[in-house]
Formats: structure tokens, sequence, C-alpha cells
């Protein structure tokens, strides 16, 4: 591929790469510059308080939130610039909400196919057969006719996740993906995530699940005021953080 | 009593033109659906093309659909069927009734349907557009069909208020129900025939807007 050439040996690069991002909502400067790799297979937690820009530098990385500068690259491949082809770089890109986002007019599967027949071109059988098989990892391949409607939270939220994993996705943003949950049902959407990390997939997932982090991700990065204010494995962040504001955001979630 | 007997129930007057008011059905209906699909159909493509974005594109759909909002539609018939005769234009009155009353539905539907993808949660386009599925096939397939399912019961209601001003066809000369049965009034010197086409309307209109409910429920969202 001339874009592998082009970027000199995508083998070495990280899976996901952010240089330099800034981000402005009129006045207010959301992004002040963010710098981010992301290896393969990595786990990477993002933190923070509300405002603190998280989301919008997830949003950034697939560019449903157009950055005013910097670079995004996946696995040096350029996401940004001019003359990308934005739809098919998004499809190496797999996104999961908050809100899951799924469509309620089509049944999990139809969820899970739409695009891989649509963007991936895939006859209806291999598309349904790759969608059992994105359904069958998180655990929901016998809801594969139910519609949205029909599953509880956590059931829709592990639908969008094989939605997105269907893709065979180089790297997956979570963006809160338990927030909007019943607390019962946090449990199986987590399971599935580190399921998902277990297979080797690349994660960069905005949270407020500790515990979670704690345990599962490789690294934990803590924003504030639209920068990285501190970054290093959970036990490091959690067990002795370096800078005040970390501290201080940590303490409001121990108590 | 006899007199109103006479003059609304005839059994003469009712037998002799019966025949003349299913002629004018058999036309109110062909008009009715030609209107319905036809109106649907450009209206759902007036607001998928607003949905673009491009004011080039935006800015004459919402002209067009509030000029033809607001004028009542008897003034667009009239104006069409001797206007643009002077203009070299010579259209029938069945399709002059039929362009109208189209265009009339199609600038309701319009608005309609676009109050429908605005109405799309925002995370829709989000989650579509982040598998790679470009705009237009997001549209198409993600928000359009949530879209029309949430308008079908004000969409339904504008098809049936459309298709009853068929009768307006009647100024015209359109050989629909009402036109048949105010020229065989005239022909009777009998109001008779007008009893029968407001009979024939009801047997037409009355499956019309119980298919209506149907579709609404049918349609209705999860829960409501």
């Amino acid at each position: 591929m001339a874009s592998v050439a082009a970027s000199g040996g995508a083998a070495d690069a990280a899976a996901l790469s952010v240089r330099a991002l800034h981000k402005s909502f009129g006045a207010d400067e959301v992004l002040k510059g963010i710098d981010l790799d992301v290896r393969r297979g990595e786990m990477v937690f993002v933190l923070g308080p509300s405002g603190s820009g998280k989301s919008t530098m997830l949003r950034c990385c697939n560019r449903l939130e157009e950055p005013d500068s910097g670079e995004v690259l996946v696995e040096g491949d350029r996401l940004t610039g001019p003359g990308v082809n934005l739809n098919r770089m998004r499809q190496r890109i797999g996104m999961v909400f908050q809100s899951f986002n799924l469509y309620p007019h089509l049944s999990a599967l139809g969820n899970v196919t739409l695009a891989l027949r649509r963007v991936q071109g895939m006859a209806k059988a291999e598309a349904e057969a790759a969608g059992i098989e994105a359904l069958n990892r998180v655990g929901l391949s016998d809801r594969a006719r139910h519609y949205p409607s029909q599953l509880s939270g956590g059931q829709q939220q592990r639908v969008a996740i094989a939605r997105a994993l269907a893709l065979k996705p180089s790297v997956m943003l979570f963006d809160e993906p338990t927030s909007a949950l019943d607390p019962e049902l946090v449990g199986d959407v987590l399971d599935v995530m580190r399921d998902v990390a277990g297979q080797g997939m690349t994660m960069l997932v905005v949270s407020h699940e500790m515990k979670f982090a704690r345990d599962a991700a490789d690294r934990v990065i803590f924003m504030d005021g639209g920068v990285i204010v501190e970054q290093g494995p959970p036990e490091q962040v959690f067990g002795a953080p370096t800078e005040a504001r970390t501290r201080a955001f940590l303490s409001r979630f121990h108590g | 009593m006899e007199v109103f007997l006479d003059q609304f129930l005839n059994p003469a007057v009712l037998a002799k033109y019966t025949p003349l008011i299913l002629k004018g059905a058999g036309v109110t209906v062909l008009l009715s659906v030609l209107i319905v699909l036809a109106g649907i159909a450009l209206g759902t493509a007036l607001a998928c093309l607003r949905a673009y974005r491009i004011a080039a594109l935006s800015l004459p759909i919402v002209i067009y659909a509030d000029i033809f909002r607001a004028l009542p539609p008897l003034v667009l018939i009239l104006l069409a069927y001797f206007g643009l005769p002077n203009v070299g234009v010579l259209l029938s009155s069945f399709t002059v009734l039929f362009l109208i009353l189209t265009l009339v539905l199609a600038a309701f539907a319009e608005e309609i349907v676009w109050a429908g993808i605005t109405a799309t949660p925002k995370g829709q386009w989000e989650a579509a557009r982040s598998t790679g599925l470009t705009f237009t096939w997001t549209l198409g397939h993600v928000v359009l069909p949530q879209a029309l399912r949430m308008v079908i019961p004000p969409l339904t209601n504008r098809a049936i208020a459309i298709t009853k001003m068929t009768a307006l066809g009647m100024v015209i000369g359109v050989p629909d129900i009402l036109g048949q049965a105010t020229t065989a009034q005239s022909f009777s010197a009998n109001a008779s025939p007008l009893t029968l086409a407001a009979v024939a309307y009801v047997i037409l209109f009355l499956p019309f807007v119980i298919a209506s409910r149907w579709l609404e429920a049918r349609f209705a969202p999860p829960g409501a």
C-alpha cells in the first residue's frame, strides 16, 4: 500500500497518534495542544473532570469533531489534512457512544451489518456471518433478530460494541460507555470491554469507571483544562499521583 | 318533508345519475392516488435535498414551500388553468388539478419530513458516520427511515386533506365526483346528485381514514 510506504513503515507506528491537537468552541479553548500515542493492543483510560476536554479529544480522533490544528494518525496514516478519504479511514476507528446510538429501526444484526454491506460492500450472507460473529464476541448472537427497544441498556451497548468490532478496526474509541447504564448493567459491558482488550484490541477509553481503569488499563491519562496533566500506569496515577490537580480529582472519587 | 325528499333523495334522479357519479369516482380515485404518491415523493426528495444544507438549494425549497402552503389551492388552480394558456401552455383540467395539488401536498410534505429529519437524534448521524457511511447513505438508510416513521400521522392527515381537495376540480371542469354531480344537478334541476356525491365521498374516503389509523398504529414508536 502506497500510504504505508509514505508513512515510513506503519509497522513501527503507534496504533493511534495525536499531535499538537487544538480545538476551540468560540472563545473557549477546549484542547490546548494534546500529544498522545496509543501503542498497538494498549488500553488507555482518559480521566478528568467534566469540561476537561477528554470527550472532545476522543471525538477529534475520528473527526466527529473537527480539530482546529494538529494531527491524528492511525497506524501512521493521516486522518487529518487535505486529500484524506475520511470515510475509508473511519472504518479503521471504531466508536462506542455514551447513549449507544443504535439504529432503532434495525435489528441487532441489522445494526451490525449495515456498514459491512454499505461501506465494505459485503454480500448479505457474508455480512450476516460476520455480524453474527461480532455479536458472538459480545455474547449476544442469540439476540441477533431483536430490535434495540427489546434489549436492555447493557445489551444495547454490547450490540454497539459489536457494530464497531465488526468492521475490524485498528483502534476503538469509547466515550463514557457505561455512564448511561443502570449500575447493575455496567458489569456486563465492562466484561465485554475486558474481553475485547484481551484479544489485542487497541482501546482509548473516556470513562469514570475508576475501579475498572485500575484493574484493566495499561495506562491512565489525567486531563484537566484542555491539557494532559499526568499519565502513567494505573498503580502510579491512582496510587502515587505527582500532580496536585490529579490528587484533588481522585480524592473526590475516593472520598 | 316531501319537498326535502324530492329535492335530495329523488329516486328517479338517483337511479339515472348513479352511473355518472361512479364514473366520477373513478377519476377522483385515480387523481387522489397519483397526487398522494407524487406529492409525498416530491416532498420527501426536497426535504432530503435540504438536509445537505446548501444555501443555493435550501433557499428556493423554503420559498417554494412557504408560498404553496400560504396560498389557497383554489387560487393556484385558477391561476394555472386560466393563466397558463395565455403564455402558450395548454394543459387539460385533469393535468392542472394533478400538478397543483401535487405541488401543494409536496410543500406540506417537505416541511413535515424536514421536521422529522431534524428531530432524529444527532447521535444517529454520528454513529453511522463513525462507521464510514457517507452522508447520503446515512440520510437514506439511517435518518430517513426514522424520520418518516415519526411523521406518519401528520403526513397521512395532510394526504387525506389534499385528496378531498380534488373536489376543487369542479371549477375548472374536471369530471370527478363533484364535477359530475354538479353537471347532473343542473341537468336535472335537482340536488339528489349532490347527495350521491356526498355518499360516494364517504364510501371512498372512510376506508382511507381507517387505513391511516392502522398505519399510525403499525409504525407507532414502541410504548406509545
